[in-house]
């Protein structure tokens, strides 16, 4: 067989990711169609940039999901090797040095084939799915914690404020691949600080949301005891599953190297998220319904939350997409140092790492998995610029 | 101003204290500690003899006397070895015990010994740091007045088609990490397979000398991802000016564009920026490490890679006072300049 030309490369390409597509068009116009009564959601397709935004986004979510939980658009395994197809350009047909290749496998590396004869195509699709599942989680931990410890902060100032924001430069004047070098190596795995370090961060999202729910229900006992007590044995069980691998169902645990580099991503973000919340809660606290929820005798965590969160929905969402971004841009980091992950993971950054070695030689195997986390990354920060615009103009 | 100045240099000391013990604690965990006596010594050492080997190096001490005697204010480590003879941590080998210091720590300018490089820490500190400063000067001379000249021709006129365009470059630049630009620049410009050839894919022969051959390509993928950010910022900060009254009443009173520009907008927009500009230097600490990897120039971004990797910890603890010194020193740097460059703002 012969190798394929670039157009045929690309048209197979295009016609792999169909389900992405068809994911795509039905997102597109099912959110045009209700555009106006979707929110703050809807107006994002009133702006050009934000829309470009999101479809790359999505882009990527859709591939992540499909590829990697489902397996449909990759051609061949991440981790099998073929001798014969070390280093191989693009479009190059399938073929093993020892044996016969499965009849039924795809009959091309369309991407080629990196230093270990691994598909460069379906190791890309596969590393969207490494960023989708741990980046926006990351993400929203590093918002409830920050949350919980910036509006109190902000609000009451004082002591407070000056002891935690005094840790949070001390964690912010680190170099994060510093931090990176001393939290992320199996021999603190070892010493178990990291799963300490978890058990800490993951409580702040069970007491944001027991925050949440005992100030607005406060006066209805009857309800309040619903959500808390919901929250508390999900939340406890979740915890208990993740934090400590001690779910005692035995469903809910997460891989230990996951698990590292989960939480220092968490406690990298957390800082900046911290100081955000603060600057903001400081800058609302003054406003006229803030007073008037005062006289009212309202509790300072329902003001907190009830009146002063809500009304800085706008430049948190704005930081969150981009922290999104900046999440897969650590991820990335982390990879490319060949730190936590393991070093057969097929995720962006550990192989562009992989390809920058023989990079002045063989393109192919770094390009990909470069260009992708650049498209991904630039969709956050322009669906997050098509966001703060829209969100200003009302 | 001098209560100001005072209170922080002291939270900087003591965030210098609080960061340099974080350091301390992770590096000498037991792991950490079997992991270095075993690269030390052999692979194949047994429990017995990394604790012997631990203990005979002053490793298993307390961590507050061993945190002590790193700063200088406790004396230092001594033990007679089996064979008699005298070691210790501030005595160097050919010295006799007697004519030895009793203190050697930071604050007595010693900074150790490096395990990885067998050599002097303050030496190596020294080597590299200036190899690195070569880098940031280039990076500084790039970014600084690019991203300002992008900053401005934005912010100028604000939603015009100028302004888009620079804008979306700005974007893509701060969203594109430093191992994605450098792959890219390297595909392009210096892959002996396609590509334009123009530049070299590796920067260790500018260590020696730095020609734009081979030293432009790092300095770019440094100097691209702090710019858009700079840009931004300088943009929303031009434009805002460009909002003010005293524009407007100068626009009416016939001042041409340009020198309303240079005259009047300017000084006032680039006041932030000049607080960005300082507290970029952290984030370009980050893009040295990874740019410095990738083009295989032994700067200081280098030396943390090995000393990390290596947990040798006397080398990653000067490596991490550096750091933090540079970051804290900005970020003060920062405050005093904004609040000279804006006569609205008062300490007291």
């Amino acid at each position: 067989m012969e190798a394929l030309g670039w157009s045929d490369i690309i048209l197979r390409i295009l016609q792999q990711f169909t389900p992405v597509w068809i994911a795509l068009v039905v997102t597109f116009a099912l959110s045009i169609t209700f555009k106006r009564r979707l929110g703050l959601y809807g107006k994002l397709f009133d702006s050009p940039i934000g829309m470009i935004g999101f479809a790359m986004v999505m882009f990527w979510v859709f591939t992540g999901i499909f590829g990697g939980a489902f397996d449909m658009i990759t051609t061949h395994d991440v981790l099998e090797q073929s001798a014969s197809m070390k280093n191989k350009g693009p479009g190059w047909p399938y073929s093993k040095m020892t044996g016969t290749p499965d009849p039924n496998a795809y009959p091309y590396y369309l991407l080629g084939g990196d230093n270990l004869g691994r598909d460069v195509f379906s190791r890309m699709i596969v590393g969207a799915w490494e960023v989708i599942k741990i980046a926006p989680f990351a993400s929203l931990f590093a918002f409830m914690v920050g949350i919980t410890l910036g509006l109190p902060a902000g609000y009451y100032g004082g002591k407070l404020d000056t002891i935690l924001s005094f840790m949070a430069n001390l964690i912010l004047a680190f170099p994060v691949i510093l931090l990176f070098y001393l939290l992320v190596t199996p021999e603190i795995v070892l010493t178990g600080i990291p799963v300490y370090m978890a058990a800490v961060l993951f409580v702040f999202p069970i007491v944001f949301l027991i925050l949440l729910w005992n100030s607005r229900f406060h006066t209805q006992p009857q309800r309040r005891n619903i959500y808390v007590g919901v929250t508390l044995v999900i939340g406890l069980w979740l915890y208990l599953g993740i934090a400590w691998d001690a779910d005692p169902l035995g469903i809910v645990s997460f891989p230990p190297n996951l698990l590292v580099v989960f939480v220092a991503v968490v406690f990298v973000n957390t800082p900046t998220v911290f100081r955000i919340v603060r600057g903001l809660t400081m800058d609302i606290k003054t406003r006229d319904y803030v007073a008037a929820a005062q006289t009212r005798g309202e509790r300072p965590w329902y003001i907190m939350l009830w009146e002063i969160l809500p009304n800085a929905r706008g430049p948190l969402l704005v930081d969150f997409c981009l922290r999104i971004g900046y999440t897969t841009i650590l991820l990335g980091t982390l990879g490319f140092f060949g730190l936590g992950l393991s070093p057969e993971s097929p995720d962006w950054g550990s192989t562009i790492n992989e390809g920058r070695k023989l990079l002045t030689m063989y393109l192919h195997p770094a390009l990909p998995p470069a260009l992708a986390l650049l498209s991904l990354v630039l969709g956050l920060n322009l669906l997050a610029d098509g966001l703060r615009e829209e969100s200003l103009r009302d | 101003m001098a209560m100001f100045i005072l209170r922080r240099v002291g939270i900087m000391i003591l965030t210098a204290l609080s960061l340099t013990f974080i350091v301390f604690f992770l590096t000498n965990l037991y792991p950490n500690l079997e992991k270095l006596a075993k690269t030390q010594g052999d692979f194949r050492m047994s429990d017995e003899e990394v604790a012997s080997y631990l203990n005979r190096n002053g490793y298993l001490q307390p961590m507050a006397v061993k945190y002590g005697q790193w700063i200088g204010v406790l004396p230092g480590f001594v033990i007679d070895d089996r064979d008699g003879v005298t070691r210790g941590h501030c005595i160097a080998p050919g010295t006799a015990p007697e004519d030895a210091p009793r203190f050697c720590g930071i604050l007595q300018g010693e900074w150790g010994h490096s395990t990885v490089f067998k050599e002097d820490v303050g030496k190596i500190l020294n080597d590299k740091l200036a190899l690195t400063g070569r880098l940031m000067l280039w990076v500084m001379l790039l970014m600084v007045p690019t991203a300002l000249v992008l900053g401005v021709l934005a912010g100028m006129r604000e939603g015009s088609r100028t302004d888009r365009t620079l804008s979306t470059v700005a974007i893509t630049t701060t969203a594109t990490p430093e191992y994605v630009s450098g792959v890219l620049f390297i595909a392009i410009f210096a892959s002996t397979a396609v590509g334009l050839k123009w530049f070299k894919g590796t920067a260790t022969g500018a260590m020696d000398q730095a020609t734009f051959e081979n030293f432009f390509l790092p300095v770019l993928t440094i100097a691209l991802y702090g710019m858009g950010y700079i840009a931004r910022m300088t943009r929303a900060s031009m434009a805002e000016v460009m909002t003010a009254q005293y524009i407007r009443t100068a626009r009416l009173k016939g001042v041409s564009f340009p020198n309303i520009v240079m005259k009047h907008a300017l000084r006032n927009a680039l006041i932030a920026p000049f607080t960005v500009i300082m507290l970029q230097f952290p984030w370009l600490l980050n893009g040295v490490v990874i740019v410095e990897t990738l083009f295989n120039y032994k700067g200081f971004g280098w030396t943390l890679v090995q000393a990390a990797g290596n947990n040798d910890i006397e080398l990653l603890l000067a490596v991490s006072v550096v750091s933090v010194v540079v970051v804290l020193v900005t970020q003060f740097i920062s405050d005093i300049g904004y609040v000279y460059l804006n006569p609205r703002i008062s300490v007291s």
